[in-house]
């Protein structure tokens, strides 16, 4: 009974204009946490956490750096399984949520870079290394910029969409070399610092909480963005169509 | 009646590219301009030269890969053969498949042959040389794998050739990775077997799932 209230509202996401009330209603309570756990988050970064006893101030730039470089990794994941459902069950609004996850994840990838160049010019004394866990990252990006590339070079959006869903679903051989590139290659970049599953993490637990705070932020703003960007590309595609300008004439 | 089908298609891939004269020599000219411009842009130093010489051949090999690829599918598209090929009783799979190598051998297979000879004239120690055409036996059919998916996604596109790049060039990163490291720790005398092994291992993935892919993507375009 529970299984089929659950299956049906499923199916409804379905279709356009249900989807755009949901991402309408959810959007501003995402982007509210956002805020909240990045004020809290970033407030604990700079003014509550000690100075590292050898980098002193400069390692705060981590709590940019690491949850970036999480959700860029964690958001081409989602972007995998979206791509997943919109090949197999071909349903339209989960396309354009895959589309629409690719820029967040390239400006994630980008932040993940710029910080830690700008961290690792005075701590590692360069800006870029041709260090596996850089080289990986610097491959996400180009294949995030690929598949934003691959569905604006098609006329018709939504075949578009599918071939790009395609690129995904190829590219996500790159997301376990990033994560194990620092394992497997020993080069500049540390080590895994945070484990969740196995041993103990490397950082003191003073320095704990502010990542966490962060990581839920980025977290939820991803989410928020996605919704975001998807409800502004089906309004764009769906511009002719009698429920968009039903809703346009309701806002005017 | 499978491998009829998919012989008569290399067959006359093979006999259009030999008609093409000049155009199938594309890779093999590509690749020696490149090694004959790089003595002279990065100076003519044994040493440096040595060094630099699996990057450079692995280089000119990957860009030459990507010259024939716009005219992989797209011929086949315009005149409609391309939809014969989920119509007719071959599977559609084992023609991608025929296509893709009779790329290959188009391309790559020259680039191979003369490999020595380039790698020769940048000072590559010759004891490397086995390595080096091991290292592009491995990897080329990957480069063009690789390639036939990234122009069975943009198939659909009219300006595809830019974005070929892009889609190509992420993706055959480890390759080229691996495979100039087989290639210079032969030069430096060490055992190139664990990169070899893992380029080994890169053909076999590539071989069993990017067929399907390019399949998906071309049906994709076609629809």
């Amino acid at each position: 009974m529970i299984w089929k209230t659950i299956k049906v509202n499923f199916h409804r996401l379905g279709s356009p204009p249900t989807f755009y009330r949901l991402a309408q209603v959810l959007s501003p309570w995402l982007w509210g946490g956002f805020v909240l756990c990045a004020a809290i988050g970033l407030y604990q970064a700079l003014y509550v956490v000690p100075p590292d006893y050898q980098q002193s101030d400069s390692f705060r730039i981590l709590y940019i750096h690491v949850p970036s470089a999480w959700q860029a990794m964690a958001g081409y994941v989602v972007m995998a399984i979206l791509a997943v459902i919109a090949l197999v069950w071909r349903i339209r609004t989960v396309e354009i949520m895959a589309m629409a996850g690719a820029p967040i994840g390239a400006a994630f990838t980008f932040i993940c870079l710029a910080t830690g160049s700008l961290w690792g010019r005075p701590m590692w004394g360069t800006w870029w290394a041709w260090d596996a866990r850089l080289t990986s990252m610097l491959v996400l990006l180009f294949i995030y910029l690929g598949i934003m590339g691959l569905y604006a070079a098609f006329e018709d959006r939504r075949k578009g969409a599918r071939v790009a869903c395609i690129l995904i679903l190829v590219g996500v051989v790159n997301i376990p070399i990033i994560h194990f590139s620092v394992e497997w290659w020993t080069t500049l970049h540390q080590g895994a610092t945070i484990r969740l599953f196995s041993g103990e993490s490397t950082m003191h637990e003073s320095m704990m909480p502010p990542l966490v705070w962060m990581t839920i932020a980025v977290k939820l703003m991803f989410g928020a963005a996605l919704l975001d960007r998807a409800r502004n590309d089906l309004l764009d595609q769906d511009r002719r169509k009698g429920w968009v300008q039903a809703r346009l004439g309701e806002a005017a | 009646m499978i491998v009829r089908s998919m012989s008569a298609l290399i067959a006359r891939d093979l006999r259009l590219a030999v008609r093409h004269g000049g155009e199938s020599l594309m890779p093999l000219i590509f690749l020696f301009s490149v090694i004959i411009l790089i003595p002279l842009g990065v100076g003519p130093g044994p040493n440096l030269l040595a060094a630099i010489a699996p990057g450079m051949i692995w280089v000119a090999a990957l860009l030459a890969s990507l010259l024939a690829l716009e005219n992989l599918f797209r011929p086949d598209l315009e005149d409609g053969t391309l939809e014969q090929w989920w119509i007719g009783f071959c599977p559609a799979g084992a023609l991608v498949v025929a296509r893709l190598f009779s790329h290959w051998l188009i391309t790559a297979v020259p680039v191979i042959v003369f490999a020595p000879l380039a790698a020769q004239m940048l000072y590559l120690p010759a004891e490397a040389l086995g390595v080096l055409v091991l290292s592009l036996l491995l990897g080329t059919p990957i480069l063009s794998l690789v390639g036939g998916l990234a122009a069975a996604l943009t198939l659909g596109t009219n300006r595809g050739s830019i974005l070929l790049s892009i889609l190509v060039f992420p993706l055959v990163v480890p390759v080229l990775i691996f495979a100039t490291g087989a290639v210079s720790a032969a030069a430096d005398d060490l055992s190139a077997r664990a990169h070899l092994g893992m380029l080994g291992a890169l053909l076999i993935l590539a071989i069993t799932l990017v067929p399907l892919a390019t399949s998906a993507a071309l049906r994709l375009n076609i629809e």
